[in-house]
């Protein structure tokens, strides 16, 4: 296989890694500068982030994920997946190459690797999609509270929104509630729906306008379009 | 000032710097954090529009002239609040320091207020140059920045029992307005940095006090919105938000101003220019001209003159006691600027809502 081909299916396999922020593919978010394999093999990723300082957790978790997602293909002999311009480049950098986990990686100053950080923010991602899919449909609360996830129409928002519920181990099947609090998978009951409906818009949009900000910090900073940038999402 | 169609707007910039990142300034073997933070800096100013971008050399170092020209001469800014970023262990003479701020304040009388800062890291010692402070600067307000290093150490929270000591003296030394500012690193790394339930402990258990979450809180404006709409004494410093989205991302702004009013409210928002990352002139305009840009908003809360004159600067005149002359008032039926009340917009079924 060529490498051309090879890099292509790097691009791919980084579009399902996503910011755990911004729920977010890093190539749509621009986050990928480079990804080639050589003749031998070895796979060469660089990512890039909007700012010197974005939070270290977060960068890690991408890091690792692209390492991951890169060395589960089949033609791929050795990854090195390399994060560019960032206060914690080194630490990051060695400790994944290392497969050192979190912990090991910044020793004295994390005392628990990254899941139930991950968690929170799926759990956001949740609320987000709870918007996209519930804003639409235009349903009373009553019929909001009753529906399931069977009963909606296709999309991929509601894909979406399923994957990320299964993620997090809740309900994801056509028989389960539309509307669950996202921690203990609860249904929401019909009083509930309104606050919880605000709740999810605040959500989307706090995810929304910092995806916005980022994209705009990463322009600044980088002239350059990123690898797979322009797929959509 | 500002007047617009017959309105008269008086204007506090609650959040400004006056910053020296030149690289005569930087630490040595630290440069390469002191470029990083004043490059990030830069990369926000370009959020704003293009014809008020800066050269990288301008940015980190304007000058006195520049700051009067762009925030009084041209900004419309009446009093300017100046909230302090020290970063010691990057820059030599501190970022900006109350004494930098001081000292500038001090040629331009009634112009500037001074905030000072701690950091309950810093022991007894630092308990006693807070009370040097206010008794030099006459400090009535501190800005606290949680991810600053300190002796190894990448940040630290509010509810931290020496963060807790420091409150109790800002009480006793009559100091009313904690402005929290969250960054990207505190230990332990593994936690979300940005998280703002430390404030919502600090503002539980110091009433009398007022928190100014700055930039809302962003990236959590979500978590910001359900601990401020429970909590009486906790406000929303809007710099970032008008800088940051107003300009490069209007549909996201209006979303962003539209939530804000629903949960935290028009008597808790307070306008911070955040200079010299952005000038005040170009988002006072803008914000005054401002309104939802379509049906798609109809359900949050309206926005009124009064609404503006609050937030650009009612509001903070309120917290600061800065006195403001009677043709800037509101009518009668507008309103109390700062009120404590609850956010506008929880109804009081629900369950975030809490008596009046």
């Amino acid at each position: 296989m060529t490498s051309a081909i090879v890099g292509s299916r790097i691009l791919a396999a980084l579009a399902g890694v996503r910011d755990p922020e911004l729920d977010e593919p890093i190539t749509t978010l621009g986050f990928v500068a480079s990804a080639a394999v050589a003749e031998d093999g070895t796979a060469e990723v660089h990512l890039r982030l909007p700012t010197y300082f974005c939070a270290p957790n977060f960068a890690y978790l991408m890091v690792a994920d692209a390492y991951d997602a890169v060395s589960a293909l089949d033609d791929v002999r050795r990854t090195s997946v390399i994060l560019d311009d960032h206060f914690a480049s080194d630490a990051i950098n060695d400790g994944v190459a290392a497969r050192a986990g979190f912990i090991r990686s910044f020793e004295g100053e994390a005392v628990d690797e990254l899941d139930s950080l991950r968690a929170d923010f799926l759990r956001k991602a949740v609320m987000a999609g709870t918007d996209q899919v519930c804003r639409p449909l235009g349903l009373s609360p009553d019929s909001l509270a009753a529906a399931v996830l069977g009963d909606l129409p296709p999309s991929n928002a509601l894909d979406r929104l399923r994957r990320r519920r299964h993620e997090l181990g809740l309900p994801a099947g056509d028989d389960s509630p539309l509307l669950i609090d996202p921690l203990t998978g609860t249904p929401i009951g019909t009083d509930a729906v309104p606050l919880h409906l605000r709740k999810a818009r605040l959500t989307r949009t706090s995810l929304d306008a910092n995806t916005g900000i980022c994209r705009g910090m990463l322009r600044h900073r980088y002239d350059t379009d990123g690898q797979g940038e322009e797929a959509l999402p | 000032m500002y007047e617009k169609d017959g309105e008269k707007y008086f204007v506090v910039d609650s959040h400004m710097h006056y910053w020296n990142a030149a690289p005569s300034n930087w630490v040595p073997g630290a440069e390469q954090y002191a470029k990083g933070w004043i490059e990030c800096f830069h990369a926000y100013q370009g959020l704003g529009p293009a014809e008020t971008h800066w050269p990288i050399e301008k940015f980190m170092a304007y000058t006195e002239d520049d700051l009067m020209k762009d925030v009084f001469q041209d900004g419309y800014v009446d009093v300017a609040i100046f909230q302090p970023t020290y970063l010691t262990e990057w820059y030599k003479e501190g970022f900006n320091t109350t004494e930098r701020n001081a000292a500038l304040g001090a040629k331009h009388p009634g112009k500037f207020i001074a905030n000072t800062r701690w950091d309950p890291r810093d022991g007894d010692d630092g308990l006693k140059k807070l009370a040097e402070n206010v008794d030099r600067f006459g400090s009535k307000g501190v800005k606290l920045y949680t991810a600053e290093w300190n002796n190894g150490s990448r940040g630290w929270t509010l509810k931290d029992a020496g963060a807790y000591r420091y409150l109790e003296k800002c009480q006793e030394l009559g100091i009313k307005n904690i402005h929290v500012h969250k960054g990207p690193t505190i230990w332990p790394l593994d936690k979300d940095a940005f998280d703002v339930s430390d404030v919502d402990h600090a503002a539980t258990d110091f009433p009398e006090l007022n928190f100014i979450v700055e930039h809302v809180g962003l990236p959590r404006i979500e978590d910001f919105c359900f601990m401020a709409t429970q909590e009486p004494n906790v406000y929303a410093g809007l710099s970032v938000v008008i800088g940051g989205l107003m300009h490069a991302r209007p549909r996201f702004f209006a979303k962003v101003m539209g939530e804000l009013l629903f949960w935290v409210g028009e008597d808790k928002m307070t306008f911070g220019s955040d200079y010299g990352i952005w000038e005040p002139k170009w988002q006072i305009e803008g914000f005054v001209d401002w309104d939802y840009p379509g049906e798609e908003f109809d359900d949050f809360p309206r926005v009124t003159t009064a609404t503006k004159k609050k937030i650009l600067g009612l509001n903070a005149a309120k917290l600061y006691g800065i006195e403001v002359p009677q043709e800037y008032q509101l009518g009668a039926g507008e309103g109390t600027p700062a009120a404590r009340d609850d956010a506008v917009g929880v109804s009081s079924e629900s369950p975030a809502a809490t008596p009046a």
